[in-house]
């Protein structure tokens, strides 16, 4: 069996380390934060203007003027800040932000990333998903190895258009951990019920099996 | 001095043109002018490129705007609350210009700082940078874009003065700092206004020169997207 959502958060929350600051996109990766100890110190960045999201707030603590860039309502930290969207983009394409971890529709063996649109069908937008992964200084991905019927997200060349070229460092999926090389995919870790051929299979960009490469622990 | 304070959203909007590209503060239906866009609805000027990180959502929002079909052009980074403007866009009923959101907050604050153009790395090597110059710096790609000034802009504040200091609350703030500075005429609607020196200097966001008019808007609605909750 593949990992669930809940699987690949938890997987992903050790990409994370204390004192870092974090920006997490929408989906799987918001998950994340309920893995991350508060004594880590770890501040989550929101790009519409909030480095120090916390948790959703409670009935009686909702407030309209308070959101993440989900527009779901959270609370605020200790030790948070606000600011406009001018100085939460310098943050992110300053180097400012540790890590990123966003989703994709599609990966391809060169670190290209795409997640925001479908000529002639879907068309939401990019928002901050080029800047954070032009900015941050590490990108990893969060996404379902294969798609509804059964093709696999991770190409030789992304088909749709691109969000950002050569700037994932890090694929973690349902599948396995997987780094992008100079030879293309490195499979690092495979999902405990799979075994790594069946990641590789499932792999249709280049990919090797990294010297060490072990089952995931979560 | 001539008073920057108007009575209402609909005086405060007096002189807007259709075809004229409107600048507007607010990220999601957080922190946007929503008297204003309601005050553009009744004028119903039309022909309108709006430039706004996010188009609202079907009934509200820039999304009214959208449904009375008074927009001509979004520039916009997200639009994806609202099913409309997808329909519009496919259709080719709407001219979209999308613009990452960084990039976006930028091009308001160049063009508000007489910058009519920068370079970053965001889009480099993607259909954003179709058609734009770029450059190498340091061995990495850079794109140029064009620093955006509205014929108006529309902002939205928790606190202002009467000369049109404006204090932002939590992340109501987003946009609209940098909103205020890109409009020939820039229009802020506040929950309350103060007489002048009751504002702390050290506090305020946006120095009042900026805005040209003033208004307190009343019974905000302040429309939350996605309203969630833990247990407490």
């Amino acid at each position: 069996m593949p990992l669930s959502r809940e699987q690949i958060a938890a997987r992903m929350a050790q990409e994370v380390k204390p004192g870092f600051v974090v920006n997490l996109g929408i989906g799987i990766p918001t998950l994340v934060a309920n893995y991350i100890p508060s004594s880590w110190g770890v501040f989550f960045q929101s790009e519409n203007g909030l480095l120090g999201v916390g948790p959703f707030p409670t009935e009686a603590e909702v407030d309209a003027d308070l959101i993440n860039a989900g527009k779901q309502t959270v609370t605020a930290v200790a030790g948070a800040s606000y600011f406009s969207s001018a100085d939460s983009f310098a943050m992110i394409r300053g180097g400012h932000v540790d890590l990123t971890i966003l989703g994709a529709m599609q990966v391809d063996q060169e670190g290209n990333l795409a997640n925001w649109m479908v000529p002639g069908k879907m068309v939401k937008g990019m928002g901050g998903a080029m800047d954070l992964v032009a900015g941050a200084r590490r990108v990893i991905v969060a996404m379902q190895h294969i798609d509804k019927d059964g093709r696999s997200k991770l190409l030789p060349r992304c088909d749709l258009p691109l969000t950002g070229r050569h700037c994932v460092h890090r694929v973690v999926s349902d599948y396995g951990v997987l780094d992008l090389g100079r030879e293309g995919f490195v499979l690092r870790e495979y999902a405990p019920d799979l075994t790594p051929d069946q990641v590789l299979r499932a792999t249709q960009g280049k990919i090797v099996c990294a010297a060490d490469c072990r089952p995931m622990t979560l | 001095m001539k008073s920057k304070v108007y009575s209402n959203a609909r005086t405060a909007c007096e002189g807007v043109h259709d075809g004229m590209t409107l600048v507007f503060g607010g990220f999601g239906l957080c922190g946007i002018p929503e008297h204003c866009i309601e005050a553009l609805r009744e004028m119903r000027v039309v022909n309108l490129v709006c430039v706004s990180n996010n188009a609202g959502v079907d009934d509200g929002g820039l999304g009214i705007l959208l449904q009375s079909r008074q927009i001509k052009k979004m520039i916009s980074s997200y639009v994806g609350e609202n099913a409309l403007f997808e329909k519009l866009f496919l259709s080719g009923e709407l001219e979209v210009e999308f613009c990452p959101q960084g990039t976006l907050a930028e091009r308001m604050r160049a063009g508000g700082a007489g910058i009519p153009a920068f370079f970053t790395p965001t889009g480099a090597g993607t259909l954003i940078a179709e058609g734009k110059e770029t450059r190498q710096f340091n061995g990495r790609e850079y794109v140029l874009e064009r620093g955006i000034v509205g014929d108006f802009a529309f902002v939205k504040a928790w606190k202002g003065d009467r000369f049109g200091n404006l204090i932002y609350r939590k992340t109501a703030r987003n946009f609209n700092p940098m909103a205020a500075t890109a409009g020939k005429v820039t229009v802020a609607e506040v929950e309350q206004l103060v007489e002048i020196g009751e504002l702390d200097p050290d506090q305020i966001h946006t120095p009042g020169v900026f805005v040209q008019r003033i208004f307190q808007g009343h019974n905000y609605q302040k429309r939350i997207e996605q309203r969630t909750t833990r247990n407490g």
